[in-house]
């Protein structure tokens, strides 16, 4: 079978965020940028099915700067096959890189996408259901666990919902976004990085696929929430309770 | 024109406080836009249901039958994009729980409209904040399509009140079989006689410094207990099994606000605070004084939390009893 994985390059989380004196996005001078933490856990999910079920083709897909290669090749060395990338210079908002992905999927015919649930820069948590939309295919959101059916036509996943875990079946080619709790990804091996070096990247500039990329959110301001002020240390449990009790009028 | 769409989630047949909350802010756009708000309630047998939501004064159309007897997104979906269209609506609101976060950008997708998620606040008819870069920054976005499609977080406006009564509609719409493929399996539902997470006036949370599940139920649970709290966690404490996922409060779990929240053995890393600092009181119990959750609780007691807790407990039970 063959599986597509999105991979979206994103500051380290534990960056600190500031925003650039334009306003219009962030301090990137000295940023780690790394793959998208859900979607590390999306490409070990399909590197996992390819360890089952043999001949299975893991591609994966980036959308952004030139420098997304690095994401990607590191995507390529933890045990993916070949990747695309999508080189666009503007950061597009999750519709168009949907769109731009609907394009791809109808060119590649993928059986199962795995996706990140969230990217943990605009923090949308969109384009994974909008794809899914956009190809006309079953969505599984917030994955905990995906078994794919004997045949592959079809999988069973877990998801992670309020109050509990849902296990919804949707039959194939479907959309599946990764949640924290779906695997443990791998680190790239030596061998891995090596070989990664002669798999294929191909790069397809945005504008030649003809999409609509198009803005439908425009981004007014950016501004950074006003800091919570804190710092107050108590002596005791009893001094702690007194505080709640008769200060902060909580208990 | 300039109605607005209201999704009513609804749980064992009552609307949680957080469709409430969607209310609110539908009400509200409602009023910006000059239009109508209107509650979907979707379901099988939800006339009582729509009975319910036409108290809080908004009307409402419900649509009933087998396709949504499990929320499932292709259904729900292609029915609300025809109640879309039915109703001349400019703007669709659910709460961004996980089924609204689920539905939202699917229907955006159908309906070709922008799409804002978790919006906290409200700046005119198509201008809506929300937060980014793990609650590091505040965008304000403007969705420059009509319609348009916002998901509103549950801790960012008060729950809808009861007023007026508004009229109740049932439409008949029916999925096509490419929107009724995705089959509901099982539901694993993590009981608790304890509050809900997201409606509860206090959370104790618990962190890796627990150690392990057990440390949980004895030192963690009977705090709860006597200030009737809901339990909340950190990552690390579930991903390690301590308690189940939908404890997790943060960026990317569940966004919490009670009066109070006590952290307990949690470091405070920025993706733990973005789900809690916007709590009214925070007390902070770690043994390491540098901890940064320090920095943004209210109170902080430096302490081994094995004899810290169990010491609060007893105070606060005290306290009760006085
Ligand atoms: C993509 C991504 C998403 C994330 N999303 C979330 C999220 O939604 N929510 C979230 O919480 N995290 C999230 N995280 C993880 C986050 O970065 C931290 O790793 C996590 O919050 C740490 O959990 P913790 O504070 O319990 O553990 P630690 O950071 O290990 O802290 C444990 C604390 O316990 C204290 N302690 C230990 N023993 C005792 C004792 N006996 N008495 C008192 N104190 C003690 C220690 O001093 C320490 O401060 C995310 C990370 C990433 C990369
Ligand atoms: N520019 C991009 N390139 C590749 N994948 C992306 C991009 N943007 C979003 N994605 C994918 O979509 C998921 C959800 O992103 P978002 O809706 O932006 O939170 C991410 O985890 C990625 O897997």
């Amino acid at each position: 079978m063959k599986i597509l994985v999105t991979v979206k390059r994103v500051p380290d989380p534990e960056t600190v965020i500031k925003i650039a004196p334009d306003g219009a996005g962030i301090v990137t001078d000295n940023v780690k940028w790394v793959i998208n933490p859900f979607d590390e856990i999306a490409i070990e999910e399909a590197l996992r099915i390819k360890e089952k079920v043999s001949g299975t083709e893991v591609v994966l897909v980036s959308i952004g700067l030139k420098t997304s290669q690095e994401q990607l090749r590191t995507g390529l060395a933890m045990g993916a096959d070949r990747a695309i990338l999508v080189v666009s210079d503007a950061a597009l908002e999750p519709l168009a890189v949907a769109r731009v992905l609907q394009k791809i999927a109808d060119t590649e015919k993928p059986d199962l996408i795995v996706m990140g649930k969230q990217a943990i820069d605009d923090d949308s948590n969109c384009a994974g259901q909008m794809l899914a939309e956009l190809l006309g295919w079953p969505q599984a959101t917030f994955a905990s666990k995906v078994e794919l059916g004997g045949d592959q036509k079809s999988a069973k996943v877990t998801r992670e919902v309020d109050g509990g875990l849902e296990t919804d079946a949707v039959p194939l080619p479907a959309v599946v976004t990764a949640d924290l709790r779906l695997n443990e990804p791998r680190y790239a091996s030596l061998p891995g990085i090596m070989k990664a070096r002669k798999k294929e990247m191909k790069e397809i500039p945005v504008a030649e696929l003809g999409v609509d990329v198009a803005p439908t959110v425009k981004i007014v301001k950016l501004e950074t929430p006003p800091k919570r002020t804190g710092g107050r240390k108590v002596g005791s449990v009893q001094e702690l309770v007194q505080m709640l009790h008769n200060e902060a009028k909580v208990i | 024109m300039g109605n607005v769409l209201v999704v009513a989630e609804h749980q064992h047949g009552k609307f949680p406080k957080t469709t409430l909350v969607a209310f609110e802010a539908g009400k509200q756009l409602a009023k910006l836009a000059g239009g109508k708000c209107i509650a979907a309630v979707l379901g099988q047998g939800v006339d009582a249901l729509a009975a319910a939501a036409a108290e809080y004064g908004v009307d409402v159309v419900a649509v009933d039958g087998a396709p949504f007897a499990h929320y499932l997104a292709d259904a729900h979906t292609a029915a609300l994009a025809e109640l879309v269209k039915q109703k001349g609506v400019d703007t669709v609101i659910a709460t961004a729980t996980a089924l609204g976060k689920d539905l939202t950008p699917r229907l955006a997708a159908r309906l070709g409209a922008g799409m804002a998620s978790d919006i906290t606040g409200i700046v005119d008819a198509s201008t809506f904040k929300r937060l980014m870069w793990a609650g590091n920054v505040i965008a304000t976005v403007k969705l420059e399509s009509t319609p348009r499609v916002v998901s509103v977080r549950g801790t960012a406006f008060d729950a809808a009140k009861k007023e007026g009564k508004g009229a109740v509609e049932k439409a008949s719409v029916a999925p096509g079989a490419n929107d009724t493929r995705m089959q509901f399996v099982e539901f694993a539902e993590t009981k608790s006689d304890r509050p809900v997470l997201t409606e509860a006036s206090i959370v104790c949370s618990g962190g890796r410094g627990l150690k392990n599940g057990e440390n949980f139920t004895i030192y963690l649970d009977p705090l709860c207990d006597v200030l009737g709290a809901a339990m909340g966690a950190s990552r690390a404490a579930v991903d390690a099994g301590f308690v189940p996922n939908d404890l997790q409060v943060g960026q990317t779990g569940k966004v919490v606000a009670p009066q109070l929240y006590i952290a307990v053995g949690i470091s405070g890393a920025i993706q733990h605070l973005a789900g809690m600092k916007d709590s009214k009181v925070i007390v902070a119990i770690n043994k390491d004084e540098e901890a940064p959750i320090f920095q943004i609780s209210d109170y902080g007691l430096v302490a081994d939390l094995f004899k810290a807790v169990p010491e609060l407990t007893e105070e606060i039970k005290k306290l009760k009893h006085a």
